[in-house]
């Protein structure tokens, strides 16, 4: 396989957080070694629940945050918050496509932006990459002088892919990118970003918790539980042999078009516990309805072949 | 052929008759809504027409003294002379002529406060409001320093020190001001700090100052101005306070506090040399206040009705 473009070594990341005058700061452990490599070309998708450590991922890979421990490289380097050559080849799209667009600047600055910081183009050539990579994600060359308010939620997303893509990056973050979008928007942006993908061999790391859009667009995935990876590997084999306890249950949960098809849903107890007070052992034991007393004892490792690793002492 | 071509150019002008309305006209579409709001321009208008112009719309000097027409009463009243319309004061100046010289002294005592204190504010506050932490919590704790007096006492405490003038009346009314600016900016920046634009800029490479003053600061406006016609207001009220008390601007200078200041003697004798300084204070007051209601009502998103 060719060089991977990214590479997140044990990456980790805990906050401290205080509470109150006289008991010791707790740290949060958002994020608890984490390993994956991204490709050009390929997609990783990242699923787990709301507080997994999915968004905290987001913001150390785009180097908004150094990690607590762990190393990550990009191009082969290591990077760093305060590092401008690497900045722009790492880029964001988020989730909320009315919260991520400056509502004072018109569309047409908001693309220019990250020209006018990181090149030295002049006005002209500004406008006419812009008007290229409007044209690009499907926008038309009229909504240049137009404000972020006069689009529809699929169309400002397109707008933020189009902002993230003017440094022609090489990874692009996205982070639950279609997850605010109606169904039918959903697939239009989504094949858009395939399209795109497609195109300039960009590598997608695609945060989601919505399975049946990762199916769709990843190469791999990794499902995450309380800031550590539970199961990773190829899209193929996690959605088909589903090994770990919690991706079968997630797969469960996930709705189908087929009212013949009887399933069995799989229903977790409890909620995820409180990342404060992380259960001993496999983080996932008190939901588990497989733990035994090996799994309240010590963490599983993350072992496996090629195609598909898992951290479970007792796999499907 | 031709039918199926003309649709396309239905649909282009169909489009163009239905876009958005831009951001100046739709401001006064809130803003007319409320009769108040747009009195008070008007109001607000007239006095700064009258105290540009004031060499030709007053009919007399603001510091000639008519020694045979002293405490003259108004037109209106028995005795009056239509010359000098508001009457004359104690020593025989035209009180028309002095509150309308008056009016550029209290428009200008408002705009250098409100300038003043915004741009001081503004900076303050979104260093605060950016940086978090430690500088945060020094920055705070002045301003509620300053807050926790009185904001008169505060000012004349200021004016004793730095010496009584109009130069330094402002620059006391300004530092007693200046901290609503500082929270108001704070709590804007917090809010939009965080907010995904701010971070998406952050990771096209955009640095400090970029992030501070281009992308955060136009979206923390609104209030600001708001809050800077009540400044307004409240400079010019507070200036008066100052003339009046004698730490302001200085006689012979036709500043509406120090005219009353000087009246009160006469208060018994002659009703008109107080009362109609007094009424100009109220009235400009009163119709910048009404303004800045307006303007609140128009800026604030969360007033507004779709």
């Amino acid at each position: 396989m060719s060089e991977p473009v990214l590479q997140g070594k044990d990456l980790s990341r805990f906050y401290s957080v205080k509470r109150g005058m006289f008991k010791p700061e707790a740290i949060v452990r958002a994020l608890n070694g984490v390993t994956f490599e991204l490709h050009s070309g390929k997609t990783l998708a990242v699923v787990g629940e709301s507080g997994c450590g999915k968004s905290t991922l987001a913001r150390l890979v785009t180097m908004i945050e150094d990690p607590s421990a762990g190393s990550l490289l990009i191009d082969g380097k290591p990077a760093h918050v305060g590092d401008k050559s690497l900045r722009s080849l790492v880029q964001i799209v988020f989730q909320n496509p009315y919260g991520s667009l400056n509502p004072r600047q018109k569309v047409g600055t908001i693309l220019e932006e990250p020209l006018v910081i990181n090149t030295r183009d002049d006005a002209a050539t500004r406008r006419r990459k812009v008007e290229e990579m409007m044209t690009k994600v499907g926008l038309r060359p009229e909504h240049y002088d137009r404000y972020p308010h006069m689009f529809s939620g699929g169309q400002r997303q397109r707008i933020a892919i189009a902002r993230a893509l003017m440094l022609r990056p090489k990874v692009l973050v996205l982070d639950e990118p279609v997850s605010a979008l109606d169904l039918s928007i959903q697939a239009q942006v989504l094949n858009l970003l395939m399209d795109l993908q497609k195109e300039m061999g960009l590598a997608y790391l695609f945060i989601s918790h919505g399975l049946s859009v990762v199916r769709h667009i990843a190469d791999e995935v990794m499902v995450m539980y309380l800031g550590r990876p539970v199961e990773m590997g190829t899209a193929e084999s996690v959605f088909a042999h589903p090994k770990h306890p919690y991706t079968a249950a997630l797969l469960s949960a996930t709705p189908m078009a087929d009212p013949e098809g009887k399933r069995e849903r799989i229903q977790l107890q409890g909620e995820l516990p409180s990342p404060l007070k992380p259960p001993a052992g496999c983080p996932f034991n008190p939901r588990c309805w497989r733990a035994t007393e090996e799994c309240r004892q010590a963490m599983p490792p993350l072992e496996g072949d090629e195609a598909q690793q898992f951290a479970c002492y007792h796999p499907l | 052929m031709t039918a199926i071509e003309s649709k396309p150019a239905e649909a282009v002008v169909k489009a163009k008759a239905t876009t958005h309305p831009s951001a100046l006209s739709e401001f006064w579409f809130y803003f007319s809504r409320n009769k108040g709001a747009v009195i008070g321009l008007v109001i607000f208008l007239v006095i700064l027409v009258v105290a540009v112009f004031a060499p030709f719309v007053a009919p007399h000097s603001p510091s000639q003294q008519n020694r045979e027409l002293l405490l003259l009463p108004p037109a209106f009243q028995q005795g009056g002379n239509w010359s000098f319309v508001l009457g004359t004061d104690a020593v025989g100046r035209d009180i028309l002529s002095r509150l309308i010289y008056g009016a550029r002294f209290s428009l200008f005592i408002g705009l250098v406060v409100v300038t003043l204190s915004v741009i001081s504010g503004v900076l303050i506050g979104l260093v605060a409001g950016y940086f978090r932490g430690k500088v945060d919590t020094v920055i705070m704790r002045v301003m509620d320093i300053i807050l926790a007096f009185p904001s008169l006492l505060l000012a004349l405490v200021l004016v004793a020190v730095l010496g009584p003038g109009l130069l330094n009346a402002m620059i006391a009314i300004s530092l007693v001001n200046q901290p609503h600016f500082v929270r108001l900016t704070r709590a804007s920046v917090m809010t939009e700090r965080t907010k995904e634009y701010v971070i998406g800029s952050q990771v096209a490479g955009a640095g400090t100052l970029r992030l501070m003053f281009k992308t955060i600061l136009p979206n923390c406006l609104a209030p600001l101005i708001v809050q800077a016609t009540l400044a307004f207001s409240a400079a010019i009220l507070d200036a008066a306070a100052l003339g009046f008390l004698g730490m302001g601007a200085q006689p012979p200078t036709p500043e509406w506090g120090t005219m009353l200041a000087e009246a009160r003697e006469f208060i018994q004798r002659a009703w008109w040399v107080v009362t109609f300084p007094g009424l100009a204070i109220l009235i400009t007051v009163l119709a910048i206040n009404l303004m800045g209601d307006g303007l609140r009502d128009a800026l604030d998103p969360k007033l507004k009705r779709s």
